[in-house]
């Protein structure tokens, strides 16, 4: 673009002015004003960067993270007067039209920062990274401030803040829950879905005729709501995490069979050729070639499973459990509307489930370092 | 040359014979297995109840009895297959529609409202997609979150909307459609992005020889080659927007749909009425998968991918 | 599986004298016919061959010609629908079981997840060979191919001349009598292929080993051959057997001679004379 100014920037001044004309607060509440020396203070830093910026547009790495580094004052800001600045709950025009500043700027620096092009690798990762941890950031932001300062009822959705608050007040019941769901169900239901469904692979592959009726039996069983099995493992083995584990089994179980069975056929002809040619035997060819060749399938599956695992395990627990584990706890607090609660356990769900997966992730990598997908970066 | 062909010996092919070197023979036998050994898992886990049964009553009986009595039980452990054919039969042909016991009004009452959540779910993914190619800051901010997204159990979210949404008088078919609206949502984006990306450079060059703007490189190329993804994608999201659906139906103890009927079927301890609310949902979710695919092989096939 | 003794290595024996030579392959009225949805194809048709220790045979004629059928009837990856095959004296199963052949496809065919020196030792762990003569005949023939110092390299991090190589360091390394290639060249540039080319005849010579070679390049055949076999497609059959007589230690110069040209006139006709051109 030729434009003079830089637009973004250009915007976000306008908007930062602006709010210096409108009250903060208002509404039912007393008029509040930016004369706060906190709240004026930050606007100040913040608006004269963006003029700055408007002006002379700068670019490059180390600009873009001083503009970001303004809109963290400003952000900061406006967060003191949400909280405890008197404006929670009766914000106004001139809180808003400060917010939307601070949002065109940071679209300027996130857009900046991620065009940034460094040779160096290790930089150029941590920028890589930077961008989405900020823009998590900046939405975490939005959220409070949109909460804190409408006033959202807390059963319609809480600020992050209470989230936060209720994950460290109630650590030992979202231990207690983490144990019995993870640790007990869902790790104990995904290794022996997992390996069984490994097993039955194996096996499976080895007669033809059960390849050709299964993996279309297979296929569509992966498609089908398992999670429904849910009651009836209840009914089977009782309310404790083993039905749990039972529902997990069974979710884990045709992935792992579909996947493996397809990766048992990954190896090509030549180098099956090469291991008839050297008079391998079956098991030979399984271990030396096949069951290498089928591994990215494989943790393909232990990938899809991870998740699946907790799906299936705390939805269980909506159709029963003794008093403790997280789809109990997210079931009950919802009848409750204690929703900060519900909240921070889908945040400990989402880290365990993170987690989890990365922990696939990274194994897959250490032990697949030699497929292409992964051969680039290298 | 040498490797497709197939040696000489003539191997005279009966109908059987050919049945049984394709996918049909074989399904077909592993379904027969899987039909025989539930049988016996029917028998075998309902015996313990019925030789109870059997002993309190005082009645005198032969094992004949006991297979006959353990595939007729009111609430049996695992239900016989005819069983739970008969309950189907009862339930969808003999019921009329519009009874709350009919399983074809529960069926149609989870599947408007999955349908309807697949439809917005996968409009708003592609509309994100074609976002997330082409601003580059969409692309580096927002998609890491997507991508990660699909590791967080979200199906955990699916009561609370349901109850937030009722709290503020939202109730019925919407809040369902939300859940599946949102479970669809980030298969389609990733799937589509993609496929967006999927032409390879040679193509991109192409375009930009002929001087074509985004626009007609959106139409005439990253469009068309993005829809092998788009179908794919689509499979995985019609099929779990079903289980959104039935799992929304899960917290607020509503009265209808599938998920309603085997809250109250495992509340009641209907095991009949489970299998045949779950094998319903199977069917369902088997017909949505085949109908997606089945308009993807006429779309591709129009396209010239078709196989 | 039990172990097959493997023979020691036999790097220092010179070539055997040509009075001694005995037959490794004897095909007679060899054919093969594929069954496919278009009516059978005739693959090969009366084939008879004798290839004697020692020699350096090249398959050379136009794709579908039955020269890459032939290679594997004789390594057993094909079954003949007719007539007679012997390897060493056996027949070809016999042959493969007892670890006759060392075989070089097209493609390396390496194992991406395993090193250069693990990708060698893949037969000898098969066969069962004790580790430390393992690492000794990995080093080995590491190094007759040019490749020491490569050992701890994955086969993507090589280029595909290299790759190649440690294919045949792969086939050479359990030190079978027979060395089967089908176009191993095929696949690279032309100037990495003379290079290979040379390298292939000063291994041919140090070693003594047979080695059959399928190929569709003319230079190629006439430089590395002690015989070369002319076939023809539609039947797959040999048209014409041309035996040449280059000193064993020739280098890429010799293209430029009478002799060579002689040889690959004859090549080019006997081709020319089984071609049809009306396809």
């Amino acid at each position: 673009m030729s434009s003079r100014f830089d637009p973004w920037c250009a915007v976000a001044t306008v908007l930062a002015i602006l709010a210096l004309a409108f009250p903060v607060a208002g509404g039912e509440a007393p008029l509040l004003w930016w004369g706060a020396p906190a709240a004026a203070g930050g606007l100040a830093i913040f608006l004269l960067t963006v003029l700055h910026f408007a002006w002379r547009r700068p670019t490059g790495a180390g600009h873009n993270i001083i503009l970001l580094a303004a809109v963290a004052v400003g952000c900061a800001s406006a967060l003191g007067l949400v909280h405890g600045g008197g404006a929670g709950g009766h914000t106004t025009f001139g809180f808003w039209l400060f917010v939307f500043g601070l949002w065109a700027a940071t679209w300027r620096g996130l857009d900046g920062l991620a065009g940034v092009r460094s040779f160096d690798a290790g930089r150029q990762r941590l920028i890589d990274l930077s961008v989405p941890v900020l823009f998590g950031l900046w939405l975490v932001f939005l959220l409070e401030v949109g909460t804190v300062g409408f006033g959202v009822p807390q059963v319609l959705l809480p600020a992050p803040s209470m989230i936060g608050a209720r994950l460290a007040g109630s650590l030992d019941i979202l231990a207690a829950d983490f144990q019995q769901t993870f640790l007990k169900a869902v790790l104990i239901g995904y290794a022996i879905g997992c390996g069984t469904g490994f097993m039955v692979a194996v096996l499976v592959d080895r007669v033809p005729f059960l390849q050709r009726g299964l993996l279309p039996l297979g296929n569509l069983v992966s498609a089908l709501p398992i999670v429904g099995m849910a009651p009836i493992m209840v009914m089977w083995f009782g309310f404790d995490w083993p039905s749990k584990a039972a529902v997990v089994v069974i979710m884990t179980f045709f992935p792992m069979l579909v996947n493996t069975v397809t990766g048992l056929t990954a190896a090509g002809a030549m180098e099956r050729e090469l291991m008839r040619s050297y008079a391998a035997g079956y098991w030979q060819t399984l271990f030396k070639l096949r069951l290498p060749a089928a591994l990215p399938f494989v943790f393909n599956a232990l990938k899809i499973n991870s998740t699946l695992a907790l799906i299936g395990a705390i939805v269980a627990e909506f159709f029963g459990t003794p008093i403790v584990g997280m789809g109990f706890r997210i079931s009950t607090e919802v009848g409750r509307m204690n929703v900060d609660m519900v909240w921070a356990e889908i945040v400990m769900a989402a880290i365990a489930g993170s987690a989890f997966y990365g922990v696939m992730a990274l194994t897959e990598r250490t032990f697949t370092f030699w497929h292409p997908s992964y051969r680039e970066r290298r | 040359m040498t490797t497709e062909a197939l040696p000489v010996v003539a191997v005279r092919r009966r109908t059987f014979g050919r049945l049984m070197a394709g996918q049909t023979g074989p399904v077909l036998v592993v379904v027969t297995a899987i039909i025989v050994l539930w049988y016996a898992g029917a028998i075998w886990l309902n015996t313990p109840w019925q030789i109870d049964l059997f002993e309190r009553g005082g009645v005198e009986w032969s094992n004949a009895d006991l297979v006959r009595a353990t595939l007729a039980q009111d609430r049996p452990l695992l239900p016989a297959p005819h069983q739970i054919v008969a309950e189907m039969r009862k339930t969808i042909i003999d019921t009329p529609i519009t009874s709350k016991r009919s399983l074809v009004f529960h069926s149609w009452v989870t599947l408007s409202s999955s349908v309807l959540g697949f439809a917005i779910g996968a409009v708003l993914g592609i509309l994100l997609a074609v976002g997330i190619v082409h601003v580059r800051s969409l692309d580096k901010s927002l998609m890491p979150w997507v991508i990660s997204s699909q590791t967080v159990p979200i199906l955990a979210v699916a009561p609370m909307v349901i109850v937030v949404l009722a709290a503020i008088g939202v109730r019925g078919l919407v809040p369902k459609a939300i859940i599946s609206t949102y479970l669809c949502f980030f298969p389609v984006t990733i799937g589509m992005v993609k496929g967006l990306r999927s032409p390879d450079p040679l193509q991109m060059d192409l375009m930009r020889t002929y001087n074509a703007n985004r626009w007609q490189t959106f139409w005439k190329l990253r469009w068309p080659s993005s829809m092998p993804f788009l179908f794919t994608s689509l499979k995985v999201a019609v099929a779990i927007s079903l289980v959104g659906a039935i799992v929304g139906e899960l917290p607020t103890g509503a009265s209808a749909g599938l998920g309603a009927r085997l809250l109250a079927g495992s509340y009641y301890g209907q095991t009949i009425q489970i299998w045949s609310a779950l094998i319903t949902a199977a069917i369902l979710a088997a017909l949505l998968v085949t109908l997606v695919a089945a308009i993807e092989r006429v779309t591709l096939r129009r396209m010239g991918m078709g196989v | 599986m039990t172990a097959v003794p493997v023979p020691p290595v036999s790097l220092a024996t010179p070539a055997p004298a040509p009075e001694s030579r005995r037959r490794v392959v004897d095909t007679r009225g060899l054919s093969l016919t594929f069954q496919t949805a278009d009516g059978p194809v005739y693959a090969l048709s009366d084939v008879d061959i004798a290839i004697e220790q020692g020699e350096f045979v090249s398959f050379i004629g136009p794709s579908g010609c039955g020269k890459t059928t032939l290679l594997r009837v004789i390594a057993d990856l094909e079954q003949p629908t007719g007539g007679d095959i012997q390897v060493n004296g056996v027949s070809p199963r016999e042959a493969r079981l007892g670890r006759a052949y060392g075989y070089v496809f097209q493609a390396a065919g390496l194992y991406p997840w395993r090193t250069i020196e693990r990708n060698v030792a893949l037969p000898l762990e098969i066969m069962g060979v004790p580790a430390t003569e393992r690492r000794e005949r990995v080093r080995q023939h590491l190094d007759l191919v040019g490749l020491g110092g490569f050992e701890k390299k994955f086969p993507w991090q090589l280029s595909g001349g290299m790759q190649q190589r440690a294919s045949i360091a792969r086939a050479l390394c359990f030190d079978p009598e027979l060395l089967l290639m089908d176009e191993p060249f095929g696949a690279l540039d032309e100037i990495v292929r003379d290079h290979l080319n040379e390298q292939l005849l000063r291994l041919w010579d140090k070693t003594g080993k047979t080695v059959v070679f399928v190929t569709h390049s003319i230079p190629e055949a006439v430089f590395l051959s002690t015989k070369i076999v002319v076939m023809s497609p539609r039947p797959g059959k040999i048209i014409d057997v041309i035996p040449t007589d280059f000193d064993r230690d020739r280098t890429l110069d010799i293209r430029e001679t009478p002799g060579f040209l002689e040889v690959a006139h004859r090549v080019r006709q006997g081709l020319r004379a089984g071609h049809s051109y009306d396809d």
